[in-house]
């Protein structure tokens, strides 16, 4: 028993087709949708409804597959939703998934790439880190986390990048912190720098690199609903201009974003979004026998 | 014209519908208006002329024909009363609840000269919601054309299109962005003017006359227009995506949390069904003092929904009372709820707590000033009138704009650069060849019936353009 039963006779047509477990409660879903994969590119994002009685939650694409007609996204249990998600098993389905959405990315030759990714995020970065290669780019890639359990894909991004960097806040693996990267820096000359990551993480690396006028791309992740402009939830604002994430993004310069604003819209919601999510854990979770 | 018939004398007050009571339903969701009972609708019905020479057709966009459906329900036969709507108007439960009729049929009503006119939508209703308690009966169905349209946007008008289109054997594939059909139905008219299973009832009812509907579906990504005529094999496109672009006003702080565009509380509170947090997912924060800004039927609809979350609800509209865009119906129905207005004040700054939520906004007053060639009054700041409240929600309903993203991704449609909307000739025919538009798209945001009006002049050219082209 899982929690999309609850939908009764519902249509149901996005099927996943596999899942795969990236670290504690981090998840990579790959999902049949035809007409996404026919479209998508690094960068772009869907918008997941489980069930009848879901949010709409937007997720970076992580891959897609042209031949099968799947799209793969990769989600960390924080929320209800994400929680509730990470009970469904391949073979189930979806209500509904919405896509591909946002802007892509621009990928062309630039020359020396650094490409830094944080937590969940590193799944989209490394769909990014593939499309730079191909455009001809040297990558450099930076995988960080909060501590070494949750560095996830080291290995795919070892193979498709030239070289990999680790770092967690704790230390625990790799450099402590991304005080690194000044160094780095220092030493190696970057002629772009793409961070997709939590939003902390996109604004110290957006300092670190605005001195050195290292054009830098991060991927904003406000709260959004519709994901096509209807909505103005995402609104953010860079450069002194209000932006839709959605449709003006999801990437901006990271030396124009207004960080600090978009951190308090991140967090507007925060209570019920902890109600939530507690809501869901006393009741029993979706009674999947999963802890 | 009415004198010359031996009939008995006729009563000039129309049958009044029984509404819920305002303080009941100022806390619940449920609709307002309960409809008309047998009775009631006989009683009414009874009033009408049957004038040889009707005027009320006259007034609705999409020419139902009005005394033939109401001699219908005189001869209790709703099942043809229904039907003689259904030629016109695929979608009469939602028409007969939110058209505004007073405007429209109803103010050419012959009756209404003497006294108060027949209630067209009402006794309009009573026969939706009969069908809707008795089964749906489907048309017959025109021989297959082997022609292909592909409608954008499972709105009014998209929705309108392909019906009639359905219904003359074409082939229709609908592709709706959002994972619920309906369009505004279903994410901006809340449940209470108009409820969610009806417009999902109306929806089936396209899908059983056969129509394709593809939810999630955003054209512009998913597909784009070009893709659908050269690779998808479409023949013809309707784009009826109506005005989802929200409007801000541009004020500083507008960026605080607490501060909704009509759009996003509406879909929250509709479409997500936020009122029914935590049962449903999508959660609302709503203050105990919001403010509504704007004068329109979705500032009515933010307000309303407001009062029955709890909330103190002020409006604030730039022009005056006579000035208010928003049905007459609508603006009581949110008085008796509780709804006060500040007119002639529009805002000017908002400022927010240390955590980044709207706490106070500045405004300034206005005056009217002499009306236009138009005869519509323009307004001028007050210098030096400036003043606070304490808010602590604002919900900005000031307009929508159509969604560009169709017209960013289809090589030469031509747009109007100023509003945004598509530009189309009388019956819909864009700069492009077999490829249609109609509703809010191509007239900014305007009315469910007028885009069904306008999806009707469409699905008649696109029917004529296929028809030709063979």
């Amino acid at each position: 028993m899982h929690c999309g039963c609850q939908d009764g006779g519902e249509s149901k047509t996005y099927k996943i087709v596999s899942t795969k477990t990236l670290a504690h409660k981090e998840t990579l879903f790959e999902v049949e949708a035809p007409d996404i994969a026919a479209k998508a590119q690094a960068g772009q994002f869907v918008i997941v409804v489980p069930h009848a009685k879901s949010e709409r939650v937007p997720l970076t694409i992580s891959g897609y597959d042209t031949k099968k007609g799947t799209v793969s996204f990769a989600f960390h249990e924080v929320g209800k939703t994400t929680k509730e998600l990470g009970c469904y098993s391949a073979g189930e389905c979806l209500l509904n998934v919405t896509g591909p959405l946002g802007n892509p990315s621009e990928v062309k030759k630039f020359g020396k790439v650094l490409c830094v990714g944080g937590s969940i995020m590193i799944a989209p970065l490394l769909l990014q880190v593939k499309a730079m290669k191909a455009a001809g780019n040297q990558v450099t890639t930076v995988l960080g986390a909060r501590t070494k359990d949750s560095i996830i894909m080291e290995k795919e991004a070892k193979t498709i990048s030239d070289k990999v960097y680790t770092a967690t806040d704790d230390g625990s693996y790799g450099n402590k912190g991304l005080d690194f990267l000044k160094d780095l820096l220092k030493k190696e000359k970057f002629d772009r720098c793409v961070v997709m990551g939590p939003v902390v993480m996109m604004k110290d690396v957006s300092e670190i690199t605005k001195p050195l006028g290292i054009p830098t791309v991060v991927t904003l992740t406000p709260i959004m609903i519709d994901g096509m402009g209807m909505c103005g939830v995402c609104r953010v604002t860079v450069g002194g201009k209000m932006k839709f994430g959605c449709v003006d993004g999801p990437e901006f310069d990271g030396h124009q974003t207004n960080f600090e604003e978009l951190i308090l819209r991140q967090r507007t919601m925060l209570p019920e979004e902890r109600l939530g999510s507690l809501l869901w854990e006393t009741s029993g979770g979706c009674k999947c026998g999963r802890s | 014209m009415a004198e010359a018939k031996p009939k008995p004398k006729l009563n000039k007050k129309a049958v009044e519908m029984r509404k819920q009571e305002p303080k009941v339903r100022a806390k619940n969701f449920s609709e307002v208006a309960l409809g008309y009972s047998e009775a009631e609708a006989q009683e009414e019905a009874a009033r009408c002329l049957s004038c040889p020479k009707p005027q009320c057709i006259t007034g609705c966009p999409v020419e139902v024909p009005i005394p033939a459906f109401i001699k219908c329900i005189k001869e209790k036969k709703y099942a043809e009363g229904i039907a003689t709507i259904k030629s016109k108007n695929a979608l009469p439960a939602v028409c007969g609840r939110v058209c505004p009729q007073e405007v429209q049929c109803q103010a050419k009503c012959i009756v209404g000269k003497m006294g108060e006119p027949i209630s067209i939508g009402r006794l309009e209703r009573f026969l939706a919601d009969w069908e809707r308690d008795n089964g749906y009966q489907l048309p017959p169905k025109a021989k297959p054309t082997g022609k292909k349209i592909a409608v954008i946007g499972a709105g009014p008008a998209g929705l309108t299109v392909a019906a009639d289109l359905i219904k003359q054997g074409h082939e229709v594939t609908e592709f709706e962005a959002l994972h619920i059909g309906g369009g505004v139905l279903s994410y901006g008219i809340p449940e209470f003017r108009l409820p969610k299973t009806i417009v999902q009832n109306e929806v089936n009812y396209v899908q059983k006359l056969g129509v394709d509907l593809r939810l999630g579906n955003l054209i512009g990504r998913t597909h784009t227009i070009p893709e659908l005529m050269k690779e998808g094999g479409y023949d013809a496109v309707f784009i009826g995506s109506g005005a989802g672009l929200p409007q801000f006003t541009g004020c500083p702080g507008e960026n605080l949390g607490g501060i909704y565009s009509a759009n996003e509380f509406l879909i929250r509170v509709n479409l997500m069904k936020g009122y029914q947090f935590p049962e449903y997912d999508t959660p609302l924060r709503l203050g105990k003092h919001v403010v509504v800004i704007g004068g329109g039927n979705v500032a009515m609809d933010c307000a309303r929904c407001s009062m029955r979350l709890g909330s103190e609800v002020c409006l604030v509209y730039r022009r005056s009372r006579d000035e208010l865009p928003a049905r007459q119906e609508e603006i009581e129905n949110a008085e008796e709820e509780g709804l006060v207005c500040k007119f002639l004040a529009a805002p000017v700054e908002f400022y927010g707590d240390e955590r980044g939520w709207v706490k106070s906004m500045k405004c300034i007053c206005m005056e009217l000033t002499e009306p236009d060639a138009k005869g519509r009054r323009g307004v001028k700041l007050i210098p030096g009138s400036e003043f606070t409240m304490d808010v602590d929600t604002v919900i900005i309903a000031i307009g929508q704009t159509p969604n560009p993203i169709i017209q960013r991704t289809t090589e030469g449609l031509q747009s109007d650069q100023r509003h945004g909307t598509i530009c189309v000739n009388e019956v819909g025919k864009t700069s492009l060849d077999g490829v249609y538009a109609g509703g809010d798209v191509a007239t900014g945001a305007a009315t469910v019936i007028s885009a069904m009006g306008a999806g009707k002049r469409a699905a008649k050219a696109i029917h004529e353009y296929l028809t030709d082209k063979k």
